[in-house]
């Protein structure tokens, strides 16, 4: 089944071309890895998604962006995002307890009682695997959280108000490599309920988890592939130098 | 014979002198309106009215006024400022308008105090038809310290980190909701800090009550808003310059005790501002 269907999107901020006729379908259930160097447009590619980059003031696309045959510009922007999570490059908490970061997102749509808030919390650490880790101190602040353990939080609140696609923008970038292959872990696991679309920064990350392989440069798709098949046979030369470390 | 090291410390010398200058005149004040003041200050000289033509007694009635003015003047302003720092630092786009609104905040800012008593006289006295009175005087102090308070409050908000109302809009919250939750508990220290030197500013001004509010002599308390009042720079200056043979004393001691209002309000600010700071968790 096909989650989204971009077809023919191109992107502006200003005057920059960020993103450059871009057509994807993205499969439910797979794990697509965006790669591609620095200003490549996989983060603006990533945040067309959730609509985020609608917060910039400058933005401006063409094309189309269908959620299952949905125009993503008619969805409400709130009912959007609830149905397409996303995990910050940062650990991202937000400056409350641990408990309250997982159920903020939950809150804010309207559920009050505490049972199932507290229900909602419970299961959403454990599928973070995070749960024995803080189950004795949720109410400490979120702050006090080694930075791996932030960002399964982060993962945990997003999976709290329980969406359908989980979009990760370089999700490692600031773990050392245990917490790394614990993020790693827990994206996989995911992959069953969830659409997961990962921007990284690891090529190798990619090659561990990811179906399949976009690699962006310059706003452009270069190509897109099963990721085996992007890491042992890519069809143009530029992906291969990128895998291969020649630039980027 | 240049010298790098002689001539970084005679560098030195002059930009500590030039810091130690901005100490002195501060604490000569301080000192001589304490050394002057200081013996006037009693029970009685806080909580009695002003007696024989204001030469003996006290300055209750306008210590209470000066208090109900600087309460009215935040009841008025701060509201409104909070309410306008929030649209231009959340909503606001950055257009003609936008400009326009900041470059008002900004002239706002710089009008010397006794236009806006004019302008208060004109606007609330005469044409709204208020008196003189404390609501005309609290909405002149109003406007005069809205600057101050919409200038502070947008720094407050704006220094909450932009990731953080990403992270709420990207969980599906609204933008109010982000605001509501997650920017302004955040930006409530500074935004407390803000009115509190407003407040301060609010009480130690003179121009502005001088035609909208302050009574030359009102040994009562004022009965409702619509009444005149005493207030402690207007009394200042009337005993200083308006009423002969007034004791020194009298009038150090009233200048002391604006001076420790206005001081001890600054010192909460400072305070609040610390507490919040060491809690701030980014």
């Amino acid at each position: 089944m096909v989650k989204f269907n971009i077809k023919d999107l191109n992107i502006w901020f200003g005057s920059m071309h960020a993103i450059k006729q871009v057509s994807i379908k993205i499969q439910a259930n797979e794990i697509l890895s965006v790669i591609g160097p620095s200003n490549s447009g996989k983060t603006s590619f990533l945040r067309i998604l959730n609509r985020l980059n609608d917060l910039n003031q400058n933005f401006r696309m063409t094309g189309s962006v269908k959620l299952e045959q949905e125009n993503i510009q008619s969805i409400d922007t709130e009912l959007l995002r609830k149905r397409i999570g996303m995990v910050f490059a940062l650990p991202l908490p937000l400056p409350l307890s641990i408990f309250e970061n997982v159920a903020y997102g939950v809150r804010m749509h309207g559920e009050k009682n505490k049972k199932i808030l507290g229900k909602i919390v419970e299961e959403s650490l454990k599928e973070s695997y995070l749960w024995e880790e803080v189950k004795d101190r949720l109410s400490e602040s979120a702050f006090k959280l080694s930075g791996g353990q932030q960002q399964r939080l982060c993962i945990a609140r997003t999976l709290a108000v329980q969406p359908e696609v989980i979009l990760f923008d370089e999700p490692c970038s600031g773990l050392d490599p245990i917490s790394t292959a614990k993020v790693e872990d827990a994206m996989v696991k995911l992959k069953q309920k969830y659409t997961i679309v990962l921007v990284t920064n690891n090529v190798k990350q990619a090659a561990r988890v990811g179906d399949r392989t976009a690699f962006f440069l310059s706003g452009e798709l270069i190509e897109l592939d099963k990721t085996d098949k992007i890491f042992t046979a890519p069809q143009d030369k530029r992906t291969e130098d990128y895998i291969r470390g020649k630039f980027g | 014979m240049r010298n790098p090291h002689r001539t970084q410390k005679i560098a030195f010398f002059f930009l500590f002198l030039a810091t130690l200058l901005i100490v002195i005149p501060v604490g000569l004040i301080v000192v001589i309106i304490i050394q002057k003041g200081l013996p006037a200050i009693n029970w009685q000289f806080l909580s009695d009215i002003p007696r024989q033509g204001m030469r003996a007694g006290g300055i209750f009635p306008a210590i209470v006024g000066t208090v109900y003015l600087v309460i009215g003047a935040i009841i008025f302003a701060l509201p409104i400022g909070l309410l306008a720092a929030i649209y231009l630092s959340e909503y606001s786009k950055d257009n003609l308008l936008t400009r326009l609104i900041k470059l008002a905040i900004v002239n706002l800012a710089g009008v010397p105090s006794v236009v806006y008593g004019l302008f208060g006289l004109a606007l609330f006295v005469v044409f709204f038809k208020f008196g003189a009175s404390i609501l005309s005087g609290s909405l002149t102090l109003g406007i005069m310290i809205l600057p101050v308070i919409i200038t502070t409050s947008r720094e407050a908000l704006e220094s909450v980190p932009y990731s953080f109302r990403e992270v709420s809009l990207s969980l599906g919250a609204s933008k109010w909701q982000t605001i509501r939750h997650i920017v302004l508990p955040n930006a409530i220290p500074g935004i407390l800090t803000g009115t509190i030197l407003g407040l301060g500013r609010a009480a130690g001004e003179t121009a502005p009550i001088l035609f909208t509010v302050a009574a030359f002599y009102l040994p009562r308390l004022p009965d409702s808003v619509f009444d005149q009042a005493m207030a402690l720079p207007y009394h200042l200056y009337v005993i200083s310059t308006q009423v002969p043979n007034v004791d020194e004393k009298v009038r150090y001691g009233t200048a002391l005790v604006l001076l420790a209002l206005v001081l001890f309000m600054n010192l909460v600010a400072i305070i609040i501002r610390y507490k919040f700071r060491k809690k701030k968790k980014w």
